[in-house]
């Protein structure tokens, strides 16, 4: 596996600057439309769900999206494959 | 009609006040009336870069308060009769700026002057929204840096939301991007991120590419704005973006790296 290191050694810093700073400002730009409740909603929500189904937060997703006039909180859950009861 | 033109960037240390004041001057010495503007109450640094320092009486905050009148405070350039400079308050909080005094001073300002040019304080607090919430245009200053672009696109989503045109529903602020402290060589050694990297992001048309030089400091050491060393990159970098600001079509320069002659390589010449 060097060859893979080598290669992926001389991976420019700028790259990686790129790459860093447009996933920044795209979760910047929905942040500041958003109204200041959402991250708090998204936590408690993970809270409760976590309570019943052992999910981790990065299986857990929260937007709140405009389509047309409506505003639509979209809320996606991955499951684990075998989702064991906590209760 | 007076214009009036905000130099912000969000992140401190860029380079809004270097590009005030060479912005200013520039404009003037086209022969236009133009006065800077101070904004950063508190951290006052412009008179120090335009080299009036020792003219301060009175200040803005003197006149929003109606301490002292508007010809009191300004301080005219002594290169440049076209140009005058209103020192922030060195002393005062910034609440001071009110949006109803800034209003009134920018109003008398637009009767006697073509541009007025407001240099806003690093930030997105309250001395920042007054510097940017009666532009007509906005120049945005950053660094080829993560940091820099970052807090430019967090300023380009409040120059389009609060300021008083935004608010009125007005024609929205016209924004430039200038990048400053640019390293051609670094951006060719993959360092540093590009002018179209910065300009893809940000989706802003440039206004100007200041070249990182050494002239940008001894310019403030000596209290002369840079745009006047005519030997100097940097200058004519700026006297580029003043031109393009006024609408001339001007090519970029100083984003390629000097190619080095033979001999200037063997005897490590740069």
């Amino acid at each position: 596996m060097d060859l893979f290191k080598y290669f992926r050694s001389k991976r420019k810093s700028v790259d990686v600057a790129k790459e860093r700073l447009s996933i920044l400002i795209a979760r910047d730009r929905i942040q500041m439309g958003q109204p200041s409740f959402l991250p708090m909603l998204q936590k408690e929500l993970l809270e409760v769900i976590q309570k019943y189904v052992d999910i981790d937060s990065k299986d857990f997703s929260l937007a709140l999206d405009t389509e047309n006039d409506c505003e639509v909180l979209e809320i996606n859950v991955v499951l684990p494959e075998k989702a064991t009861d906590k209760m | 009609m007076a214009k009036i033109i905000v130099i912000t960037s969000g992140k401190g240390g860029v380079g809004k006040t270097t590009t005030s004041a060479s912005f200013a001057t520039g404009l003037a010495l086209k022969g236009y009336k133009t006065v800077v503007i101070d904004f950063d109450v508190g951290l006052r640094n412009l008179d120090l870069l335009m080299g009036c320092e020792r003219r301060v009486v009175y200040d803005f905050v003197n006149v929003i308060n109606k301490e002292a009148n508007l010809n009191q405070a300004l301080i005219r350039d002594k290169r440049s009769d076209k140009l005058h400079i209103l020192p922030a308050s060195q002393t005062r909080d910034k609440d001071a700026l009110t949006v109803e005094g800034v209003e009134e001073v920018l109003n008398e300002l637009k009767l006697s002057f073509d541009y007025i040019v407001c240099d806003s304080p690093a930030g997105i607090e309250h001395g920042a929204f007054m510097a940017m919430y009666f532009a007509d245009e906005a120049i945005v200053v950053s660094n080829p840096e993560i940091s820099s672009v970052r807090d430019s696109d967090r300023i380009l989503g409040l120059l389009s939301s609060k300021t008083k045109r935004a608010v009125e529903g007005l024609e929205p602020v016209k924004e430039h991007l200038l990048l400053t402290r640019y390293s051609p060589e670094r951006v060719e050694k993959g360092e540093m991120l590009s002018v179209d990297d910065v300009k893809d992001i940000l989706s802003l048309s440039l206004l100007g590419v200041i070249p990182d030089s050494q002239d940008v400091l001894t310019a403030s050491n000596q209290g002369i704005p840079v745009i006047m060393n005519n030997d100097s990159d940097a200058a004519l970098a700026y006297n580029d973006s003043v031109d393009r600001f006024l609408g001339d079509d001007v090519p970029i320069r100083f984003t390629n790296t000097r190619k080095r002659s033979f001999l200037g390589k063997l005897f490590g010449r740069k």
